[in-house]
């Protein structure tokens, strides 16, 4: 599709957490919160994953930096598998990718003053004297927008706007070049999470960064990425360049998601698309397309057959049997659904 | 005074305002003789049937503002130091604790941000409902479990006699927060308060959620406060709008006023800042500093530090709230008749 150079590639990538059975229920279960998934960062860009709670995208951000053990796949950073590295050298790789976590509240050690905050990881890696730690820490101090005076300060001291600035400037310290960033605006006030955005594009042109920017939000994955996947229950639904998703969406829920945002726009009033019920338990998933349940377009196929992810002539790919005409045939009522599809666009 | 009146009957009032606070001033001591102004000289008014937005990011006030209408200001340290808040002409701050609690519940029903810190874990979604109607509106237990079902029901939980005796623990986020609806709505209340009623859930539950609400008041003839920091919410659901900064509101509109003719300074940038999904913009613009803490505000304008547009007076005297148009009130200098022309 293009040229461009993959920095990470994630290939059937699975997280499943055992359920312990319990006193009366004997049977222990699994969750399978990152179900097959595939999808490849390239250099440079963000890519924006959206879903909502339970989807699975914070498992997926952890098990990539393998915070959380995967269970099976592959995670292929710069042409290096880190799947089965042991601890030691995943720590080479790791200084390279780095994560921003959501709650700058309790992402930060409160005993710590900011100038160790900021400069333990690079203690850590031991490749950097006293005197060059300190240089570094201030320099980044000031590359996030911080005075110098907050070096000597603790994290109580700070708002949330500028936790998460030290958060920002703590995952740089090891110039990394693949930043997972899980949600870190979310626990922000509008006016200081456009600040922290902007901070983060500005940083990432600076030292060409790549960032995986987890979210709920789909206004500011919308604003901060290049490529968007959306997730439901574990798996990717639709994923493909920012334009492709938010203007001509394709996948049902998609469609559901982005109309259900409230906007200004007096204008004209946009139709929304509402879904009955909520997301099921990822614990004990619906089967054959996960969304089925809350589907208004779901066949009989989407019943027993799990879609997979297509390519939809350029744009973006999407797993949804709508899509997939040639196999519907088999299925009674799919010609309608199908039909009913081709109307809409 | 008149006597407090505790039926649920719709009053026979020909003045059409429900709600009106005026002058209101919630104050805390917190300690070393400091105080913080939480809200501070706020006044406002909502009609019946209205949907109000109360808009503002953390700390401007606005859920003091909630709880002062309901009295729940835990004091010390809170105290409700000047103004007066009256329901239907009835002064709620010289009720007895007694009376108010009859408000509480019966007049004025309630919605929070997080449903699950809001219901009781130990009881059954059932008992709680029924406590409440009990409690209420003197119904026996029986009649009151029946009503419980059809108020489960009526939030959209097609297997109430299921709900009804689950646990909170046991149902997501949006369940709850339905439940809640089902006991706020139970008591046919005049007033709704949401204080950010679907800021925990997902957007897909939000819809329903937000619907579900304009649907009960719609049925019930109630009015609604809104409090909230999603504009694309207010946009959607509010009739007027009150935005709050420091303690104060510095800005009040009918709704597509507020979006369209903006006036203040503060909401003007506040608007800028939240990414909108029908536009595309290469930067947001953001609101430089902070919002100041309550107990160090400045001597004049709230927003003047972090204001494109302040000037010399700005820091020196507080603005007043001033109608410059039909309905739009605002507190900025810039609109003064004397001195300060705009820009």
């Amino acid at each position: 599709m293009s040229e461009r150079e993959k920095i990470l590639e994630i290939k059937h990538l699975k997280t499943y957490f055992p359920i312990k059975g319990t006193l009366f229920k004997g049977k222990a279960g699994l969750v399978k919160a990152v179900d097959d998934i595939s999808f490849d960062v390239f250099k440079g860009e963000t890519l924006g994953i959206v879903g909502e709670s339970g989807s699975g995208k914070s498992t997926l951000g952890r098990t990539i930096l393998r915070l959380t053990e995967p269970t099976d796949g592959e995670i292929i950073f710069e042409g290096n598998h880190l799947e089965h590295l042991g601890n030691r050298q995943l720590q080479n790789h790791r200084q390279h990718m780095q994560m921003v976590f959501q709650d700058p509240f309790a992402s930060l050690n409160p005993r710590m003053r900011v100038e160790q905050l900021v400069g333990e990881p690079i203690a850590v890696q031991k490749i950097l004297s006293k005197a060059e730690r300190t240089k570094k820490v201030e320099s980044l101090i000031e590359k996030v927008g911080l005075p110098k005076e907050a070096l000597a300060k603790f994290p109580h001291e700070f708002s949330g706007g500028q936790r998460q600035r030290i958060g920002i400037a703590r995952a740089l310290s090891m110039n990394p070049k693949f930043i997972i960033a899980d949600e870190p605006v979310s626990a922000l006030d509008v006016s200081v999470q456009s600040q922290v955005l902007n901070l983060m594009l500005d940083l990432q042109e600076e030292f060409n960064l790549t960032y995986l920017f987890i979210s709920h939000d789909l206004s500011v994955v919308k604003h901060i990425s290049d490529r968007v996947g959306v997730m439901y229950l574990g798996r990717i639904v639709e994923i493909g360049p920012k334009h492709d998703i938010y203007n001509n969406p394709l996948h049902p829920y998609t469609q559901a998601l982005l109309s259900a945002i409230p906007v200004v726009n007096f204008e004209k009033k946009r139709e929304k698309i509402e879904l009955s019920g909520e997301p099921p338990s990822p614990s004990d998933p619906p089967t054959g397309c996960a969304f089925h349940t809350r589907c208004p377009k779901a066949f009989d196929r989407c019943k027993v057959e799990r879609p997979e992810l297509i390519h939809i002539e350029i744009g973006q790919q999407v797993a949804c049997h709508l899509y997939s005409q040639e196999d519907n045939k088999k299925f009674s009522n799919a010609e309608s659904k199908v039909l009913e599809l081709t109307k809409l666009n | 005074m008149e006597s407090p009146q505790l039926h649920i009957e719709p009053s026979k009032s020909t003045n059409d305002q429900l709600l009106e606070v005026k002058g209101l001033k919630t104050y805390f001591h917190i300690g070393k003789g400091k105080i913080a102004k939480a809200v501070d000289d706020v006044s406002f008014a909502i009609k019946k049937g209205e949907t109000v937005a109360l808009v503002g990011e953390s700390g401007s006030g606005k859920s003091i503002t909630s709880l002062s209408i309901m009295r729940l200001i835990p004091s010390p340290p809170g105290e409700i130091v000047e103004g007066s808040i009256s329901l239907e002409g009835r002064d709620l701050l010289s009720l007895s604790e007694d009376d108010m609690t009859k408000v509480r519940g019966n007049e004025i029903g309630m919605i929070f941000q997080e449903p699950m810190t809001s219901l009781d874990p130990v009881f059954t979604i059932g008992n709680q409902i029924v406590e409440s109607l009990m409690k209420h509106q003197k119904l026996k237990k029986k009649e009151a479990y029946e009503k419980a079902v059809d108020l489960l029901k009526i939030v959209g939980f097609a297997r109430a006699e299921k709900i009804i005796k689950e646990y909170p623990h046991q149902l997501s986020g949006g369940m709850r927060q339905r439940v809640m609806i089902a006991i706020a709505m139970s008591n046919n209340p005049k007033l709704l308060i949401a204080d950010e009623p679907t800021t925990a859930l997902d957007v897909t539950v939000q819809a329903q959620i937000l619907n579900l609400m304009i649907d009960m008041k719609e049925q019930f003839g109630s009015s609604i406060l809104l409090i909230t920091h999603d504009m694309g919410v207010v946009a959607e659901t509010a009739d007027r709008v009150l935005v709050m900064y420091g303690g104060q509101i510095v800005e009040e509109a009918p709704v597509r006023d507020l979006f369209l003719k903006t006036k203040h300074p503060y909401t003007t940038a506040l608007l800028r800042t939240i990414p909108n999904i029908d536009v595309d913009l290469k930067r947001l613009e953001s609101i430089p500093g902070n919002v100041p803490p309550a107990h160090l505000f400045p001597k004049g304008c709230r927003f003047a530090a972090r204001c494109t547009h302040a000037m010399a007076k700005c820091l020196e005297e507080i603005p007043r709230l001033l109608e410059i148009e039909n309905n739009h009130k605002v507190r900025c200098h810039l609109y003064a008749s004397e001195g300060g022309a705009v820009e």
